[in-house]
């Protein structure tokens, strides 16, 4: 049942990160590709915030299987990251390349670690 | 009422919308079977990173050889919003990613965190551009048996 339900909750996050992506895209017309990364660091906090929980034992495993593994990780994307930060790089851009590929990955891990300390702010 | 639909942006159709979701259920609950199979040695997230560099390759090939064989409309748009947005998309995460890389450093063990991110970073554009590569040589070798 949780299975199914972690496949269900991907299908959902797929189809955020699908709308929202395109929602900014359609409003910020850079180079960089904001959508993605607004999407990522985003889904990174709030999955630090569920692992967070699950370590003080305040989350269930079913419950981040079907959050985390299955909406969370719909929602974010690696392969799209890595195709826009080539195309970058395939137009000249090498600087926002880098800033795109070290930066967004960076800014994840900040995410999540800040989601980790959230959720541990929790009385 | 049909003029306004067809203006109307790709993300705001109900039916893409629906491909989008039916190629994320599949790759979710693929990435989540990998993940039971493939060892995380040392509690080294390998399972994601063999997932996300595998998506990044057929991402590549995919988009690649979509757009060298004609504009992003009819079949070729629902190919790319299932397999590409829905399927590879959510096959492929960075949530995960990133919550591994805090787990690894909050067990005080920086140099396999920063070897890990650097093999996503690197690994996914090495990835990236293989795949690329594939479909743009894979495309000239079926077009060149068309001719």
């Amino acid at each position: 049942m949780t299975v199914l339900l972690l496949g269900v909750a991907g299908g959902v996050g797929a189809a955020a990160r699908f709308l929202v992506d395109g929602l900014i895209r359609a409003r910020l017309k850079t180079a960089l590709p904001w959508g993605t990364i607004l999407i990522n660091v985003s889904g990174s906090l709030v999955l630090g915030f569920l692992a967070g929980l699950m370590m003080r034992g305040a989350a269930s495993g079913s419950l981040y299987l079907v959050l985390g593994t299955g909406f969370l990780g719909g929602y974010t994307t690696f392969s799209t990251a890595s195709l826009e930060t080539i195309r970058l790089i395939q137009s000249g851009r090498t600087g926002l390349a880098l800033i795109n590929g070290v930066g967004s990955m960076a800014a994840c891990v900040l995410a999540a670690a800040a989601g980790v300390g959230l959720s541990f702010l929790l009385p | 009422m049909t003029r306004n639909r067809a203006k109307r942006p790709v993300h705001l159709h109900w039916g893409f919308m629906g491909i989008v979701a039916a190629g994320g259920v599949l790759g979710a609950l693929t990435r989540y079977g990998l993940g039971t199979v493939i060892p995380a040695p040392g509690a080294w997230p390998l399972p994601t990173l063999i997932i996300n560099l595998s998506g990044a390759l057929a991402l590549g090939a995919l988009l690649e050889g979509l757009s060298r064989r004609g504009p992003d409309v009819g079949s070729r748009r629902v190919l790319r919003l299932a397999l590409g947005t829905g399927f590879l998309g959510a096959y492929t995460t960075y949530s995960t990613l990133a919550v591994d890389a805090v787990h690894l450093l909050a067990a005080d063990a920086a140099p396999a965190a920063a070897g890990y991110l650097t093999a996503s970073l690197l690994g996914g554009a090495a990835a990236t551009t293989a795949g690329i590569w594939l479909g743009a040589w894979h495309h000239r070798l079926t077009a060149g048996a068309r001719s």
